[in-house]
């Protein structure tokens, strides 16, 4: 992969640079490392679909065919941690390294070598974390949200899984401090705080976000090893200890989590929106006040993932109203989207429709999430496939289909090819149709009450079962077009124009050619 | 200029890595907190005495059925009620004694924790003594009765007639040689 790349960059400009392997090893340009970043994030995400495909082939049919329930349980588990923290979070971050600089008219991120630390612990991580299916006892199998006591029992597996969060706690925390600096202090003189891209302002709260969630977990994953190792009793009620202790610290994190992995999408889609619909973002100030909402209102919301686990009724109540309140700004966004379209000359170029098929399905995510917010309601539905078709609503037509319009929206700045405009139509309805076939029916299952994280099922949720799994694999299929799609455009692509795309209005498209030069912007431009 | 933004971005960073710093402490300072917030609003003193109310009062028309239950986890005890289950009524007081015996050769500290069936059960139930507030710890082979004394408040639902209060036994750190894992 380093050598697609490293050719397309390499004969188009005469930098000085390092070439081959040593290039991406050392380099500590903002382009490369957000262009690791991505393939990373790819890779990781080819990874964890595999796991992805084991659990919906084992659940195709009733009964245990292919994954005993011990290597189920592994799957799902690291599944989940694949996706969030080796998936999704990095390919933001490549996002933000691509595009924050070109967006605010700097020449790099501030502290570039840094920057270049913070990617390559992620392949260690990854290393750890992927190794762990090899080790004695497996890899960790006790959910990604690693509750103890399974957490504090298991084997080798579950002391990499540690280590892995740890690093890849340190790698983000890094990756934050970055954006938050080169965000402030680096902006093209005329930028003011409001004029800046809504994109440039959902990552500023994400990173903002993620240097007061990170230290947590890092913190909590930290007792967990000192529970297992050194004799501690954070977590063991022998000792003295609460487990639900633990998921309260947990989940401290891991609701603002959510919104790390969901704010940078809202800004991609906040940037697409726009430009296809021919018109200036609607109430931009009212999104940057929605944005903060959602990330303050995140932090006050946790204890809505544990009203089973034993609450007091005014607690219960609170949680409840707080989470239901996060439906207002977030309400606010989609209305805004909504009306950035209205009377706007639309056109329906692939990025424009991962757009649009974000906004309805990650509506529909939002509208269950509210559902699951009711108390009485979510002490039915937890631990259900309710939860999961919930979940996966916001996070893969949510995250992962802002990530693919944001590809396709800015990978002729990327490359300086045009991607072909039929393969990236049917990659959309391929999977847009697949992906509703996969996560819609486990609604069903859910409310008929299908419990999550078992290999095997009662004989009445067979057929929506079998659905889902062809779903999924259609689904998965689909993301190999995408990445011949990637590939045809880097190698065959025709070549892109500075702004292929007539309503857009960023610093990248209005002052870059495209490919963006190796270096960009070290005169800073003047924005009026 | 160029140094001057330089001198910026590091004095932001040690700004944003102080902070991060300080969000590391704060999950270690959610640990006392947690505690000290379910004491004070009483959420989990399973394992503090209670205080009788004044004006306690017998309901001598109902009966509530009290099973008794007793485990250990992962330590070689003999663990048992000497009563299966008692008869009571709501607002009387009642004493059951329990008997633990060390079937090793080495001194193991052990702590109980309670549990109840129906989990509400703890809004209602009023114990005195208890072995449970404190470890026991139990020479080679020794054997000891000890006491929970309790009284049900006549405030239990009235469909409630039957209640469980079980007890489990953990080892704690800091027992004699070959501890078990």
């Amino acid at each position: 992969m380093a050598a697609v790349h490293g050719d397309v960059h390499g004969h188009e400009h005469d930098d000085h640079h390092p070439s081959g392997i040593m290039r991406w090893v050392k380099t500590t340009n903002h382009k490369d490392i957000g262009t690791m970043y991505l393939w990373f994030s790819f890779a990781m995400f080819m990874v964890g679909g595999f796991l992805a495909m084991g659990i919906r082939a084992e659940l195709y049919q009733p009964g245990i065919q292919i994954l005993q329930p011990e290597l189920f349980n592994q799957f799902t588990t690291l599944h989940g941690l694949i996706m969030v923290f080796g998936a999704i979070m990095p390919a933001f971050v490549g996002f933000a390294n691509w595009q924050v600089p070109m967006m605010i008219g700097a020449p790099d991120m501030a502290f570039a070598r840094m920057n270049n630390w913070s990617f390559w612990l992620l392949p260690v991580a990854a290393t750890m974390l992927v190794g762990s299916f090899f080790v004695p006892g497996g890899a960790a199998a006790g959910g990604w949200t690693f509750y103890p006591p399974l957490s504090t029992q298991g084997g080798l597996g579950v002391d990499l899984m540690i280590f892995s969060v740890h690093v890849l706690g340190a790698s983000s925390i890094m990756g934050s401090i970055n954006i938050i600096t080169t965000i402030l202090n680096m902006r093209a003189p005329g930028m003011t705080m409001m004029k800046m891209p809504m994109f440039v302002w959902t990552w500023l709260i994400t990173a903002y976000l993620l240097v007061l969630v990170m230290p947590v977990l890092a913190g909590v994953v930290t007792m967990l090893l000192t529970d297992r190792h050194f004799g501690t009793s954070f977590f063991n009620a022998a000792g003295g200890g609460d487990p639900v202790l633990f998921q309260h610290i947990f989940w401290f994190f891991g609701h603002p989590e959510v919104y790390i992995m969901i704010l940078p999408a809202f800004g991609i889609v906040s940037e697409i929106i726009p430009t296809f619909s021919r018109k200036p973002l609607f109430g931009y100030s009212s999104m940057v006040y929605a944005t903060a909402s959602i990330a303050i209102l995140s932090c006050i919301v946790w204890a809505h993932h544990m009203f089973t686990a034993g609450m007091p009724t005014v607690g219960q109540l609170f949680f409840m109203y707080a989470t239901m309140l996060i439906a207002v700004p977030t309400g606010v966004k989609v209305f805004n989207w909504t009306a950035t379209m209205w009377r706007g000359s639309m056109t329906f170029e692939t990025p424009m429709l991962f757009a649009i098929g974000f906004i309805f399905l990650f509506v529909i995510g939002g509208f269950s999430g509210v559902i699951c917010a009711i108390v009485p309601i979510d002490i039915q539905v937890q631990d259900t496939y309710y939860v999961i078709a919930h979940f996966h609503y916001v996070l893969v037509s949510g995250a992962l289909f802002a990530l693919f319009a944001g590809v396709y929206y800015w990978i002729p700045k990327w490359t300086g090819h045009m991607y072909s405009e039929t393969l990236g139509k049917w990659h959309f309805w391929l999977s847009m149709f697949f992906f509703n076939a996969t996560f819609f029916v486990q609604h069903f299952l859910g409310l008929a009450g299908m419990p999550r994280r078992i290999p095997d099922y009662n004989l009445q949720f067979a057929d929506f079962n079998m659905i889902s799994s062809l779903g999924a694999f259609g689904f998965g299929l689909t993301q190999l077009l995408f990445l011949y799609l990637v590939i045809d455009c880097i190698r065959n692509g025709e070549k892109a124009p500075q702004s292929p795309w007539d309503g857009a209005t960023t610093l990248e498209w209005t002052h870059l050619p495209s490919p963006a030069p190796y270096h960009s912007f070290e005169t800073p431009p003047i924005v009026k | 200029m160029v140094t001057n933004l330089s001198k910026a971005n590091v004095v932001m960073m040690k700004k944003l890595l102080v902070f991060t710093l300080i969000m590391f402490v704060f999950g270690y300072a959610l640990v006392p907190f947690y505690e000290k917030f379910c004491e004070v609003t009483g959420i989990n003193n399973l394992l503090k005495p209670d205080v009788l109310v004044k004006e306690n009062w017998v309901d001598e028309k109902r009966w509530i059925t009290v099973e008794f239950d007793a485990n250990t986890r992962g330590l070689p005890w003999q663990f048992k009620p000497l009563q299966t289950s008692a008869r009571i009524h709501p607002g009387e007081a009642i004493s059951v004694m329990y008997e633990i015996t060390n079937d090793s050769d080495r001194e193991i500290n052990g702590q109980a924790i309670p549990s109840y069936s129906p989990r509400f059960l703890d809004k209602h139930l009023k114990k005195f003594e208890c072995f449970c507030f404190t470890k026991q710890v139990l020479k080679p082979y020794e054997t000891r009765q000890m006491p929970v004394q309790f009284v049900i408040e006549p405030g239990l639902p009235p469909e409630i007639n039957t209640v469980t209060i079980s007890y489990t036994f953990f080892e704690l750190p800091g027992s004699g040689s070959v501890a078990t894992k």
